[in-house]
């Protein structure tokens, strides 16, 4: 593959990295960690049959917490700004 | 009593394809008419045709890959995205409804690209066209993860595909009559609608994903929509009247 050739397929994966980087990171990578916590933690608890019916309670709950810390934690910056 | 979730969850899925396209196309339009004005409509309109041909490209490649993984891991990993570009929607439309932060103006987008443009040294109809290329592609590009996100995990793509097409020729007809009034849609109510239901199906099947038995099955894709849109609200009216309170009261 000439030098020419590499540099693109370089851009192009650097872009597509980019592209996902921002989409899911962003400016609220809290919501990324967050969101990948709260799966991981359903899915461990919807391995154990007693605790299966809890998490269908816990992952919408977990979900609203996550987008209140988020939305409170701009309001903290802006008010103490 | 399961018809009638069905259709309740196919409503949710047009409903949220239709807006999030919208969204994304109306800022891809604003881009492709303040390159077009300033600089070389011939140019833009090519941009957006390359930017389209290539998109397509990435559906015809990706579209079927998705038919190949199993479907449980699909709607987990779907899911996934979809909450956490839903809750991203969500929380921006929340701080500007509450006044936090500023609200998207399409006049603003467009005098800036504007500015830009005219300002741009180098070749007048290559810099028209990578704009306008660039534009069109990234909103592009969140037309289509949306799209192939919702249509795949709730077997509906072609219906999904349809309203995003829909959508397509609907701004385009208005962007051509309209031009420049684009700050008349009401972006921020759009993105707060569209928020709510990505979260409302990233949840969905993300516990379909993790094999949860969702009380109704299909019937709590609305219910979910109800609470997420009711929190929102609340969540609002609260930052509105009392900031201070409600940070402390809600952590």
């Amino acid at each position: 593959m000439s030098e020419t050739k590499q540099a693109l397929v370089i851009r192009i994966i650097k872009g597509f990295a980019f592209f996902w980087w921002d989409f899911l990171v962003g400016d609220t990578p809290e919501l990324f960690v967050g969101t990948v916590l709260v799966l991981g933690i359903a899915a461990m608890t919807s391995l154990l049959g007693h605790l299966r019916v809890l998490t269908v309670i816990v992952l919408p709950v977990s979900v609203l917490l996550m987008l209140l810390v988020s939305v409170l934690r701009v309001v903290r910056a802006k008010r103490s700004s | 009593m399961i018809a009638t979730a069905t259709t309740g969850s196919n409503l949710v899925l047009v409903v949220a394809v239709f807006l999030a396209c919208v969204v994304e196309m109306v800022e891809a339009l604003t881009i492709v008419v303040a390159v077009g004005k300033t600089r070389s409509w011939r140019s833009a309109l090519e941009g957006v045709a390359v930017a389209i041909a290539a998109l397509t490209l990435l559906v015809a490649i990706f579209g079927p890959a998705l038919a190949t993984i199993p479907l449980g891991s699909l709607r987990l990993i779907i899911g996934g995205i979809l909450l956490i570009f839903g809750l991203q929607w969500l929380r921006k439309a929340i701080l500007r409804s509450a006044g936090y932060i500023a609200k998207h103006d399409e006049d603003v987008i467009f005098a800036n690209t504007a500015a830009q443009l005219s300002n741009a040294a180098g070749n007048r109809d290559r810099v028209a066209f990578i704009v306008s290329f660039k534009g069109v592609f990234l909103e592009g590009l969140e037309v289509v993860v949306t799209v192939l996100t919702l249509g795949a995990s709730s077997h509906q793509l072609g219906l999904a595909s349809a309203t995003a097409g829909v959508a397509l020729v609907l701004v385009a007809a208005v962007g051509a009559i309209v031009a420049r009034q684009l700050s008349n849609v009401p972006e921020n109510a759009m993105k707060m609608t569209v928020g709510i239901m990505l979260v409302s199906y990233g949840t969905f099947w993300s516990g379909e994903g993790l094999k949860l038995a969702w009380p109704g099955n299909n019937a709590m894709l609305p219910i979910l929509v109800g609470i997420y849109a009711l929190v929102s609200w609340f969540v609002i009216a609260l930052l509105k009247h009392d900031p201070v309170e409600v940070h402390e009261a809600s952590l």
